[in-house]
């Protein structure tokens, strides 16, 4: 899946990163918890928060996510966006709760990052 | 031979976080990639936020020798009172500043231990606590 389908799946808004729309994700990853984050997710997983502070850009920048995706239309601070810029991210914006943004990319095909920190998806186990 | 010291500062949500990336940084430019960087940045990341978050301050360094790549942290207190505790995954003593921003998933030193070929871990209450941690260059846990 791209991002640009992501785009369209969640009916989102491309805060930064719009050049970079044709992206491809493998996986993606549901948490306000870093650390859950930092256990398994890779470079080519999304990651979905509710969480816009300054960690959450940090976090994506020790794992090279190229993604970000915040759920419940929520902005992060115009810092923060043009650090995210700086470091190449996309990010998004979708005004709808994390529940639905994931039933939503799961049913349009998007597969849960693997729960260890070496494998690709959830279901490729 | 590289070696490369930061002081981390209690409490510094701000900062924290910059050593990690400022380490990441320096060994991607000595060609280090792949899975080991991305393990060693992970568990920098991690110790460098429990410094920030549960010491009173400390030191993260970063020294290449031979085969390896250690990572030591060392800190002024307050000490673990009880390390098999602490290395459990989810316990935490995280307050709720810290978990507002996201931490305290007590994820972070079972990470780090996933992610180092070596972990050692040295605490003595109202003394302080040690982490070394060592990641072979080449063929490590991930290869
Ligand atoms: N440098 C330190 N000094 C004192 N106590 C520490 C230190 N590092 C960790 N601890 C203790 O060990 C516990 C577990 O640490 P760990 O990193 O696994 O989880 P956490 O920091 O609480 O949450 P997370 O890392 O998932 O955000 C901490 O909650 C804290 O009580
Ligand atoms: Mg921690």
């Amino acid at each position: 899946m791209t991002i640009e389908d992501i785009v369209s799946i969640l009916d989102a808004r491309v805060l930064c990163g719009e050049d970079k729309l044709s992206l491809v994700v493998m996986s993606a990853c549901c948490s306000d918890l870093m650390s859950d984050v930092l256990a398994f997710v890779n470079e080519k997983t999304v990651l979905l928060t509710g969480l816009t502070n300054m960690h959450v850009l940090r976090t994506a920048e020790i794992l090279d996510l190229k993604c970000l995706i915040f759920t419940r239309g929520k902005v992060p601070s115009d810092e923060i966006i043009e650090r995210a810029r700086q470091m190449n991210l996309v990010v998004l914006t979708a005004n709808k709760t994390m529940f639905t943004c994931a039933g939503l990319l799961y049913d349009g095909g998007l597969r849960g990052a693997a729960m260890t920190w070496n494998e690709e998806t959830e279901e490729e186990k | 031979m590289i070696a490369e010291s930061f002081s981390v500062e209690k409490g510094d949500y701000l900062r924290a976080g910059e050593a990690s990336t400022k380490m990441k940084n320096m060994l991607k430019k000595l060609g280090i990639g792949g899975s080991v960087l991305r393990r060693i940045s992970v568990a920098a990341y991690e110790v460098e936020m429990n410094l920030v978050i549960h010491s009173l301050g400390g030191t993260l360094s970063i020294d290449l020798d031979g085969d390896y790549i250690w990572l030591v942290s060392e800190d002024i207190g307050p000490g673990i009172p009880d390390i098999e505790s602490a290395m459990r995954e989810g316990y935490s003593t995280a307050d709720e500043i810290a978990q507002g921003m996201g931490f305290g998933a007590g994820m972070g030193i079972p990470n780090m231990k996933r992610n180092a070929d070596v972990f050692e871990i040295e605490s003595e209450p109202n003394k302080g606590t040690k982490i070394k941690m060592g990641f072979l260059m080449g063929g490590g846990k991930s290869e």
